[in-house]
């Protein structure tokens, strides 16, 4: 018998807006929420936008000794994770623990909480013996990111598979996908899944501007992200979190929750290139794009909307472009194409997972968000990337895509679920 | 997302090891060193400890990466990358692969982590803070990520297949490879997995010292005592293991390849903090038996997590027992001569095991002079015990409350 994994519940902490409907108000109406960094002095950096989220941890409510202990990425995770439980409609008390379980991706953990210990006890970078008569008791917490995937398993109560996914960039999208593994092989019944990344502070702002991978437009950072524009010159970082309930659909059916989508398919490869180059034949993520086809049973045709990786640097746009034709063919260039970083910016290991909430909304609300900023489109990318406008469709199943440093290439299908006894 | 039954049952086989360990370099040294109860625990010689309470650790001697890798890959790299490179290569020679003969699609890169390439990292974030973001290394933005060794890896061979990456403290050695197991069968024909971590620089050492797992002594035979009366903590280290693994079907196929042993059976399990449930130990021994489809009969020996609290220490000891009896199955911790090597412990201990099963003989747990009675152990000390390892069951726990458990057993055709 076979087992499938369907979308129950979600949440989201988001630049723009904090909870689901905040989120797809912003997506819906293909507002960008870039801006100029405020979260500290970005001044001698080369990029200094992102796209921030106005998050206030009481407000959302952490108690103090939460905040104090949490990195910011925690604390989006439980907020969001809140959230998705309260969606799910799950009494997570009265299920089975042991078959209960969670998957978080992230890219880079802790590192805001970890670059602000280091200018503690480092003295701003003067002792290379950093000095730890002021560290605080949970570093070490910071120092491993498993301690993020345990706050959601105690918010839960889960004492099933436990584990942080870190694939980079296509964390997120990685994560819900392992989760939908578990559920299919029998392991678990339920998983809390998603991503989250609070990843805004100077040394990951550093990271993108050494190898010039993000933007410069800092005079005009509301429309700095451009993907598949000919005027585009790179991401703008983000933040933010979306967790996702998955539960296996027989499960679900019996307590007639209500289900988005089911995760019909999801696949990875390694492009085995270069560590944060990309080759522009997009060989690899047509070959992720095709087993997850594959293993959703789905001809071309069935996709509805195409969620793009769209970061906003040449290079990915042509290499996805590549991807999307080699896997679906000609219908490709009749299947609506947009990408959600040209609003929320790139939140990392967060994004994979926002991208999956957006696209379950799109299925949900018979609307595709747009690509935002898309005015001046790159000849080399012909595809219809829905520019500026988002457009009414009735969509029964999305491909998802996400590519990240290391070469990771991901993609997933969400189905619409056939209503129970068809 | 369905299961395809057809390989659902597909076996998973060992055909490579690679490791680094602190008391030995590669298969061969290692396995004899830890025979003979040899340990690579010393003074930390890779930073300078004066300011700092706890001074020693594991450190993989006598390792020289110019020797192995390119030039090119020195610059862009965290030690423990370097580590993971040159085990893999390693596995895969053992494993009779080629970088030619590496199935592209076919091959997995699973990898566990834990605080990434951190020593780079806190080069790197030095530089920014001290002399200014013009002077970060283009390669930070990949050599201190969780993700950074499968990515590299994947490179280096030319391995296509499904990638990723597990973070779950010190049990994710065994998870990477569970995961590894479960690509197999869906239905890919090989991975390349295991972890190998290292950590050894100041930044890192102060979250260790504030971890309040450390051990308070600085004497190598003191320190690390698990199952001791003096039990005060762990010491840490640096290592770990990868492996080549593959489906029964690939390696017959490739027949007369060296198959170490099977992995029988997988299982993680959580504990969630309830009030009055019971720790997940034993319930992810359970379920790794259950699913190997064996019983507690089988199991020769049980490589313990070892984590060198009292308190960890009897949980362990009440789960061990709670399967298989007082005194009722050898038990042992080789990593009483390493240190606990976060991301690569778990694998280091699963390259022993499946040594143990391979050369008939369960390695020695050393420095334990008081065993404490109470946990009615049957600790393999000081000496190798020479006997047949049909099975063996390895346990493994990650800070806030990750249990995982392998079975792995003699493969027999």
């Amino acid at each position: 018998m076979s087992r499938r994994a369907v979308i129950t519940g979600v949440g989201a902490v988001a630049p723009g807006g904090i909870g689901k409907k905040a989120y797809w108000d912003l997506l819906a109406a293909g507002r960008s929420a870039t801006r100029s960094i405020t979260h500290f002095d970005a001044s001698p950096y080369r990029s200094r936008m992102a796209a921030e989220a106005d998050f206030d941890p009481v407000r959302e409510g952490l108690t103090q000794q939460e905040i104090r202990r949490l990195d910011r990425a925690a604390q989006f995770a439980v907020v969001a994770g809140r959230e998705a439980v309260a969606d799910s409609g799950l009494t997570f008390a009265k299920l089975d623990p042991t078959r209960l379980g969670v998957a978080l991706g992230s890219a880079v953990g802790c590192t805001t909480s970890l670059e602000r210990e280091y200018i503690v006890g480092s003295d701003v970078g003067n002792k290379w013996e950093v000095d730890q008569t002021y560290a605080v008791p949970h570093l070490y917490d910071y120092f491993t990111p498993s301690s993020m995937a345990a706050e959601l398993a105690y918010l839960v109560g889960a004492e099933g598979p436990v584990n942080v996914v870190s694939t980079g960039c296509t964390s997120g999208l990685d994560s819900v996908g392992y989760a939908a593994e578990l559920i299919a092989e029998g392991t678990a019944d339920v998983i809390v899944t998603g991503g989250t990344e609070a990843p805004l502070s100077p040394i990951t702002v550093v990271c993108f501007d050494v190898i010039r991978a993000s933007s410069t437009r800092n005079d005009d950072p509301n429309t700095a992200c451009r993907p598949f524009d000919k005027t585009r010159d790179g991401l703008v970082l983000g933040e933010g979190s979306a967790i996702i309930i998955l539960e296996e659909l027989e499960h679900a059916r019996k307590r007639g929750a209500h289900i988005y989508a089911e995760i019909a398919g999801f696949a990875s490869r390694c492009n085995a290139y270069h560590m944060t180059g990309l080759h522009p034949d997009g060989k690899e993520m047509a070959e992720a794009i095709n087993a997850a086809m594959t293993q959703a049973k789905l001809e071309s045709e069935a996709i509805g909307y195409i969620n793009a990786h769209g970061s906003g640097t040449k290079q990915n746009d042509r290499h996805e472009t590549a991807a999307f034709k080699r896997s679906l063919g000609q219908h490709a260039y009749a299947t609506p194409v947009s990408g959600f970083k040209s609003m929320i910016g790139h939140s990392l290991g967060a994004i994979g997972s926002l991208e999956i909430v957006g696209s379950l909304l799109a299925i949900e609300e018979g609307v595709i968000p747009p690509t935002a900023n898309l005015h001046e489109p790159d000849p080399e990318c012909d595809l219809d990337y829905v520019p500026l406008v988002a457009r009414e469709a009735q969509v029964d199943a999305v491909l998802t895509v996400g590519s990240g440093f290391g070469g990771f290439q991901s993609a997933m299908v969400l189905r619409r679920v056939e209503e129970a006894g068809r | 997302m369905s299961t395809t039954t057809s390989t659902e049952k597909a076996r998973t086989v060992v055909t490579g090891i690679g490791l680094c360990a602190p008391n030995g370099l590669g298969p061969t040294a290692y396995w004899k060193n830890t025979l003979r109860g040899q340990s690579g625990i010393g003074p930390i010689t890779r930073f300078d400890t004066s300011k700092y309470w706890s001074k020693i650790a594991g450190e993989v001697p006598g390792f020289e990466p110019a020797e192995h890798l390119q030039g090119r890959l020195l610059p862009q790299t965290d030690h423990m990358t370097r580590l993971a490179l040159v085990a893999t290569d390693w596995a895969l020679w053992g494993a009779g692969l080629r970088s030619t003969d590496v199935p592209e699609y076919d091959m997995a890169v699973v990898t566990a982590a834990t605080a990434g390439g951190y020593e780079f990292g806190q080069r790197e974030m030095q530089k920014l803070w001290q002399q200014g973001p013009d002077f970060v290394s283009a390669y930070q933005s990949f050599a201190w990520f969780y993700a950074v060794n499968t990515g590299q890896i994947s490179i280096r061979h030319g391995m296509r297949g499904p990638g990723a990456v597990l973070v779950t403290e010190q049990a994710g050695g065994l998870d990477a490879v569970g995961h590894a197991r479960r690509q197999l069968r869906k239905g890919v024909r090989m991975a390349l997995t295991g972890g190998i971590d290292s950590s050894l620089c100041p930044w890192a050492w102060v979250a260790h010292q504030v971890s309040g797992s450390l051990s308070r002594s600085n004497d190598a035979r003191k320190a690390y005592l698990p199952f001791d009366e003096d039990a005060n903590g762990y010491v840490t280290g640096e290592g770990g293991a990868i492996f080549v693994l593959e489906t029964a079907d690939s390696a017959a196929q490739r027949y007369p390849v060296r198959v170490y042993g099977e992995i029988a059976g997988y299982a993680a399990t959580f504990d969630s903090r309830v009030p009055g449930r019971e720790p997940g130990l034993r319930r992810a021994a359970e379920l790794a038996l259950a699913d190997a489809g064996m019983s507690t009969k089988d199991i020769d020996v049980v490589f313990a997590d070892a984590a060198g609290t009292p308190e960890l220490d009897k949980a362990e000891a009440e789960a061990i027992n709670g399967l298989f009896g007082p005194h009722g199955v050898p038990v042992t911790a080789p990593k009483t001569m390493t240190g606990r090597l976060f991301a690569g412990g778990a694998s280091l201990d699963l390259a022993s095991a499946l040594l143990s099963v391979w050369d008939g003989v369960i390695p020695p747990t050393v420095n334990i002079r008081h065993p404490n009675k109470d946990y009615e152990l049957d600790l393999v000390l000081d000496d190798p015990r020479h006997q047949r390892v049909r099975a063996a069951l390895v346990l493994a726990r990650g800070r806030g409350g990750y249990n995982s458990a392998i079975v792995v057993c003699e493969y027999n055709r």
